[in-house]
């Protein structure tokens, strides 16, 4: 492993790990708290036509993929806010128009589109400095908008009418933590990709979940659960020879399996 | 008597449908109102108002000094079937929530109020459970904690919607004992199916159907109920219980 530190893509790599664990750390417990983990598979799908437009246009698809990210986020929300369409079936609207807006601009783009899979299943080992740069940004916003507000987002998420009747921004924080889960979301596309980032914003917290009903012990515990799980995943994807993306996830499941043993043999001897 | 809050002429409107129309009533400092109707007659949409979580399509709801601060003054204890039972949040931290101050965002309460938070857990014996998580509670023990953080602040009104549901008898005679104590200090208006229970506790009954009818009296008859609009079932109390069923005579409106 020292000597795999000498290499800048895999000082890179393991940047990437720290960085996207503290944003999927904290921005999953929230999407899972609130029961909007579909909506988070909505954005993340959506995004890929941010993709695509910005292949075909030439500029860096993270760009397109957060502007995409965003845009449906608040298109989500604001019509289910509206009550004109059903929650789910705006979901299931964004989720495959992005994706098929995606396919259409790649298959216009000359010549073949070899980053096509790791964009839709992550890449860890050629994250650059830029998306670095992009991935540090959206964590520390998202570290400090916790760290600053963390009663008055528990408050609001648990019952908003209840925080709304003590005039608490409601509003306010549900747009503002949708679109920093939107562009989260978009940061850890390089380590898992659209379709296997779903797991990063669930299973930590699934894992933290059995040992701790509380929301901050629940944030904190994912952080360390996630950046764990990602390193190792790393570590034997590159051993391996094998996919980083998927072999993350399949790591994280192993820690689930292994946190459901526990707390069963805890109960057993109790 | 103090008026509290007034409300005047009140219309709320969804779309077409009509929730609530021409609604008046005044509220007190020391008044204990049953609001009863049936379901989807606008008994929680005239809550709704009070607490400004909704706008009203016209009319106005006048509160006096203090409470001018829309829900600043006021406590309220949804139902209990409202939340998600599984959110990662501990008993301390939703009883200390009733707490959450306007245009505090970073310290919506602090650790000062854990004296009051003290105070509020022995009053409501529920000392045992504050590091809980709620999903960990019983019904009854829940209703206990979502009191707690209705009257954490203080309140000089407590607002409950049907408080009676999921909860046994035990509990439920408690909560009523609890109120009528609480009722010294506070205004109290309480939405319930159960008629019959309510109205041995109640000062006034507010007949909810899109209209309003206030009945200032916890004696209630079949014919008054009727001629109210309220088509509801009702258990006069008395040496032996029976029970009265009102006409459904429905006033659509839509």
């Amino acid at each position: 492993m020292i000597e795999l530190l000498q290499y800048e893509f895999f000082r890179n790599a393991l940047w990437a790990a720290l960085l996207t664990s503290i944003s999927c750390g904290i921005i999953g417990s929230y999407i899972v708290a609130r029961r909007m983990v579909f909506i988070g598979g909505g954005i993340t799908h959506a995004s890929f036509g941010g993709i695509g437009i910005a292949y075909f246009a030439g500029i860096n698809p993270l760009l397109g993929a957060a502007v995409f990210a965003v845009l449906s986020a608040l298109g989500i929300n604001y019509f289910t806010n509206k009550g004109n369409i059903r929650q789910d079936s705006s979901i299931a609207i964004w989720w495959s128009l992005g994706m098929a807006i995606g396919i259409i601009f790649i298959a216009l783009s000359p010549g073949y589109a070899p980053n096509l899979m790791s964009f839709l299943f992550g890449s860890i080992l050629t994250v650059s400095g830029i998306d670095l740069l992009f991935m540090s940004t959206i964590a520390l916003i998202t570290g400090m908008v916790f760290l600053l507000f963390f009663r008055t987002i528990m408050i609001v998420s648990f019952d908003s009418d209840f925080a709304q009747a003590r005039n608490l921004p409601v509003k306010l924080f549900d747009y503002l933590l949708i679109v920093l889960s939107a562009l989260a979301i978009v940061a850890s596309i390089r380590v898992s990709g659209v379709i296997l980032v779903l797991s990063l914003l669930t299973l930590p917290q699934a894992t933290a979940n059995i040992f701790t009903k509380k929301f901050s012990s629940i944030i904190i515990a994912s952080v360390l659960i996630g950046f764990a799980g990602i390193v190792t995943g790393l570590m034997t994807a590159y051993y391996t020879n094998l996919p980083s993306g998927a072999t993350i996830i399949l790591v994280l499941t192993v820690f689930f399996g292994i946190g459901k043993l526990v707390s069963l043999l805890r109960w057993v001897r109790n | 008597m103090n008026k509290l809050i007034e409300i005047k002429n009140l219309t709320v409107k969804y779309g077409t449908y009509v929730a609530l129309q021409d609604a008046n009533l005044t509220i007190s400092q020391s008044d204990f109102i049953g609001v009863i109707g049936p379901n989807g007659g606008g008994k929680t949409t005239l809550l709704k108002a009070i607490l400004g979580l909704i706008e009203p399509t016209s009319g106005e709801i006048i509160f006096a000094d203090k409470l001018k601060e829309k829900g600043s003054d006021i406590g309220y204890l949804p139902q209990v079937n409202k939340f998600d039972h599984r959110f990662p949040i501990t008993v301390k931290e939703v009883i200390l929530s009733g707490l959450a101050r306007k245009n505090r965002w970073a310290k919506p309460y602090m650790r000062k109020d854990n004296a009051s938070l003290d105070r509020i857990v022995e009053e409501l014996g529920i000392q045992n459970l504050v590091s809980k998580a709620i999903g960990e509670l019983s019904g009854g023990q829940m209703q206990r904690v979502f009191l707690g953080r209705a009257l954490i602040s203080d309140p000089r009104l407590l607002i409950l919607d049907e408080p009676d549901t999921y909860v046994d008898n035990q509990f439920e005679h408690e909560l009523y004992e609890m109120l009528i104590e609480l009722n010294k200090r506070m205004a109290i208006m309480l939405v319930s199916h159960d008629v019959g229970t309510i109205t041995t506790y109640v000062k006034g009954i507010a007949c909810v159907n899109t209209t309003l009818n206030y009945h200032p009296s916890n004696i209630i008859s079949p014919e008054q109920l009727k001629a109210y609009n309220c088509p509801i079932q009702i258990i006069t109390h008395g040496e032996v219980p029976h029970t009265v069923l009102g006409t459904h005579n429905h006033l659509h409106k839509h």
